[in-house]
């Protein structure tokens, strides 16, 4: 089965990080990578920009809204995805405590809908 | 045999196999796919045919074997409405050699049911994963192994059956859409997911108990399905200390039942019960259970509990009561619980050591703890020590609190005899 592991993070406790502490934060998310590429878990991962850079659209009655900023406002936003292949929930369970997300924030964990 | 002989014979040969064999059934199909609805409407359909084919042309040599097949014949239909021009006609032949191959090992290997390979613990698992809102487990529990329906479970557990459906139906698609695995947890994990289904059950063992004068008839059952759970596991997994703690536990409670109301249907009180109505069998079968799970090395909230019960056991059949080791039982189950109820019976353990006003004062240190001033034995515990202080006023005060919040009229009429009985 295919699962989304989604980061949930709060953004800003790593803006104010000191260089040291974000390089070894973001080489914890390295390794995590790479285990998930070694055991032929990984399909696809994106980091995101801050929400600050966010922008939502919503159409309604043939009129577009855009709005500034995410959809919304929590300490602890989305700040990237790990789309991953686990035999059943609870080996997407446990890569998502692997995930260093996990240890910072919270990792949500859902399964692809099969069409 | 007449045609409605063989009717009879088919009907009471159908429900002795559903007794029998229904959760092994469904946890061997579910195994497979994963979806117990469809097992559990596969199943229905499969005892309905029974019904009907059984009169005809008898009863077979081997029913679960029959029931089997006729069940994988139904999910396979399922699958293929489902999926009727969609392009996933590989999954499905899957699921079709899968059940075919497991169900023909299954029925030309046996006699009888216990060749079909038993996942009923896997299943239990799964109901009970953590990824299942708490509060469901036990009712998905009780449907999914033993087929109880989901009106009788909502009434043991005071909710609409509407709702009670509801949920359930939500439980079972998120085993089925999430992934959740059939399986016995690994060694290391075992010991934390075991504890949820131990849980599980005990919550359906205390919802059948509830209503301990038997009038209701789905709880009273419901109490006797636990038992039957609770063996299950300590079958499946006989070196589990907590597993043979909650089996035992329950026994020493079951063993009580017939002197918990007197003849008029009136509560009876521990101290006051009549022994020789105790079930020796089951007590014997208890104390047998604690002496196997000791050595284990292992102690938790169950064996605590049932070494509790062992206690009070003893104190009225041999007349030595030892609330000092009752009171450091308490402080065991306190210090791994933290629960406010466990410190109630812990203050009424220590009145027998220290006197009353050492337990009101405990009581009172309690007393900021909102859940407490609707929980009924809190203001129970306090009238009963206030009146050994004769404190006369207020332990009417407490009683009318109490009587006020119990839902069982026996033991309001208990609550009352016991006020009316203060010294005015």
């Amino acid at each position: 089965m295919q699962y989304m592991l989604l980061a949930y993070v709060d953004q800003n406790s790593f803006a104010k990080m000191t260089p040291e502490d974000q390089k070894q934060g973001l080489a914890a998310y390295q390794s995590f990578m790479e285990a998930l590429h070694k055991a032929g878990a990984y399909q696809a991962s994106g980091r995101l920009q801050p929400t600050s850079t966010a922008t939502t659209v919503r159409v309604s009655n043939g009129k577009t809204q855009v709005l500034n900023g995410p959809y919304t406002e929590t300490k602890e936003q989305l700040g990237g995805y790990f789309l991953i292949e686990a035999p059943d929930l609870d080996a997407a369970l446990s890569w998502a405590a692997r995930c260093p997300a996990s240890h910072h924030g919270t990792v949500e964990v859902r399964p692809i809908w099969v069409m | 045999m007449s045609s409605v002989e063989g009717g009879e014979h088919a009907r009471s040969t159908a429900d002795a196999v559903a007794r029998r064999s229904y959760g092994r059934l469904v946890a061997f199909l579910a195994a497979r796919t994963r979806d117990v609805a469809s097992v559990e409407d596969a199943l229905a359909e499969a005892f309905a045919s029974a019904l009907q084919d059984w009169p005809k042309n008898g009863c077979p040599a081997n029913p679960e074997g029959w029931l089997l097949t006729a069940a994988r014949r139904k999910l396979i239909d399922f699958a293929r409405r489902r999926r009727t021009g969609e392009a996933a006609g590989g999954e499905l032949q899957l699921i079709a050699e899968e059940l075919e191959a497991a169900a023909a090992a299954a029925v030309a290997s046996t006699t009888h049911e216990s060749q079909i390979p038993d996942q009923r613990l896997a299943l239990m698992f799964a109901c009970a994963h953590p990824a299942i809102e708490a509060g469901v487990r036990a009712p998905l529990i009780l449907q999914v192994l033993l087929g109880l329906d989901a009106a009788m479970i909502a009434s043991a557990f005071l909710t609409s059956p509407a709702a009670m459906g509801q949920r359930l139906v939500r439980a079972k698609e998120k085993i089925r859409k999430a992934g959740i695995p059939f399986r016995i947890p690994e060694r290391e994990e075992l010991p934390g997911r075991l504890g949820a289904v131990l849980d599980a059950i005990y919550a359906a063992f205390s919802e059948g108990w509830t209503d301990s004068g038997g009038t209701d008839v789905a709880r009273r059952d419901l109490a006797e399905e636990a038992l039957f759970l609770g063996q299950l596991v300590t079958q499946m997994l006989p070196d589990e200390p907590e597993a043979l703690g909650l089996l035992a536990l329950m026994l020493y409670v079951e063993a009580r039942r017939p002197a918990r109301r007197g003849a008029r249907g009136e509560y009876v009180p521990l101290a006051e019960q009549d022994v020789s109505l105790w079930n020796m069998g089951m007590i014997e079968a208890a104390e047998g259970l604690l002496l196997r799970a000791s050595p284990l090395d292992s102690i938790g909230r169950y064996q605590i509990e049932a070494a509790l019960q062992s206690a009070h056991v003893a104190r009225r059949r041999k007349g030595d009561a030892n609330w000092c080791s009752i009171v450091q039982l308490y402080d065991a189950l306190l210090a791994l619980s933290g629960s406010p109820v466990v410190a109630i019976n812990r203050a009424l353990a220590i009145a027998e050591v220290e006197g009353a006003p050492a337990a009101l004062a405990i009581l009172q240190s309690l007393a900021g703890d909102e859940r407490l001033t609707q929980y009924q034995p809190y203001w129970a515990a306090r009238a009963e020590l206030l009146a050994r202080t004769h404190a006369h006023d207020e332990a009417r005060h407490a009683y009318d609190v109490a009587i006020g919040l119990e839902r069982d009229p026996a033991v309001r009429d208990f609550l009352l005899q016991r006020q009316s009985a203060l010294a005015r």
